[in-house]
């Protein structure tokens, strides 16, 4: 399991294959992959910068990778968080789940990418042709995340 | 002495990214801190009150108005997360 929080890019290809190298007991990797926008409420954005809380940050995506852990058959996880400025088409996040099948490994990998939009503490300032604005949550990440926990009851 | 930790929003509003501050005698919940820092009026008035988008943290976990506040902790106010 590992959590970083980087400014540089990542090579999605070669982050599978760290993850996979000589495990022959995995027979699924899902992983997603979040990229900037040119557009948000309506505005284009030509960048955005990313701020996170250093410490929290990565104690919150390990609670959130062990409770995945505690639903799903895992055997490997590993989230990669940019920060800093980036534009349109760059990368922002990724997540990669390896399990013994892809029920789990897909299931785990969107739970993650779920509770990390709702708690991981990340935000973004875009910089837009009206000038630069705090993104706002979205009620609609909160209501993706709150989904799991009526699954679980 | 606690360690207060402001990010995005509240740390462009308040001007500061951290501060250090004496808890007064009788703060012992995240609660009484907010109630502290209102106090201060303008900016922190009007950003840390009930009605407003805030989250807080306490020793780098989620907190509540009633999570104890003592000597030492890092507590942190920022808006809700926006990242992914």
């Amino acid at each position: 399991m590992a959590v970083r929080v980087q400014a540089e890019d990542f090579d999605v290809s070669a982050e599978i294959a760290t993850l996979r190298k000589d495990n022959p007991r995995i027979g699924a990797i899902a992983s997603f992959i979040g990229v900037v926008r040119d557009l948000n409420e309506g505005d284009s954005v030509a960048e955005m910068t990313l701020e996170h809380y250093p410490g929290m940050t990565e104690k919150s995506v390990e609670e959130i990778i062990m409770q995945a852990r505690g639903s799903w058959q895992v055997m490997d996880a590993l989230v990669i968080h940019r920060i800093g400025t980036l534009k349109p088409l760059d990368q922002i996040v990724l997540v990669v789940v390896t399990s013994a099948h892809r029920g789990d490994a897909f299931a785990a990998c969107e739970f993650i990418m779920d509770f990390l939009k709702t708690r991981a503490p990340f935000w973004k300032k875009e910089q837009t042709g009206k000038g630069a604005r705090w993104v706002d949550a979205r009620a609609a990440d909160d209501a993706a995340a709150e989904r799991w926990q009526k699954q679980g009851e | 002495m606690i360690t207060l930790l402001y990010f995005a929003r509240l740390r462009e509003a308040f001007g500061m990214a951290s501060e250090r501050i004496v808890l007064s005698a009788d703060t012992r919940t995240l609660e009484g801190v907010r109630t502290m820092l209102a106090a201060r009026g303008g900016a922190w008035a009007h950003e840390l009150t009930a009605g407003r988008a805030f989250r807080a943290a306490v020793n780098q976990s989620i907190a509540s108005g009633d999570t104890p506040i003592k000597d030492g902790d890092e507590v942190a106010f920022f808006p809700p997360v926006t990242g992914g």
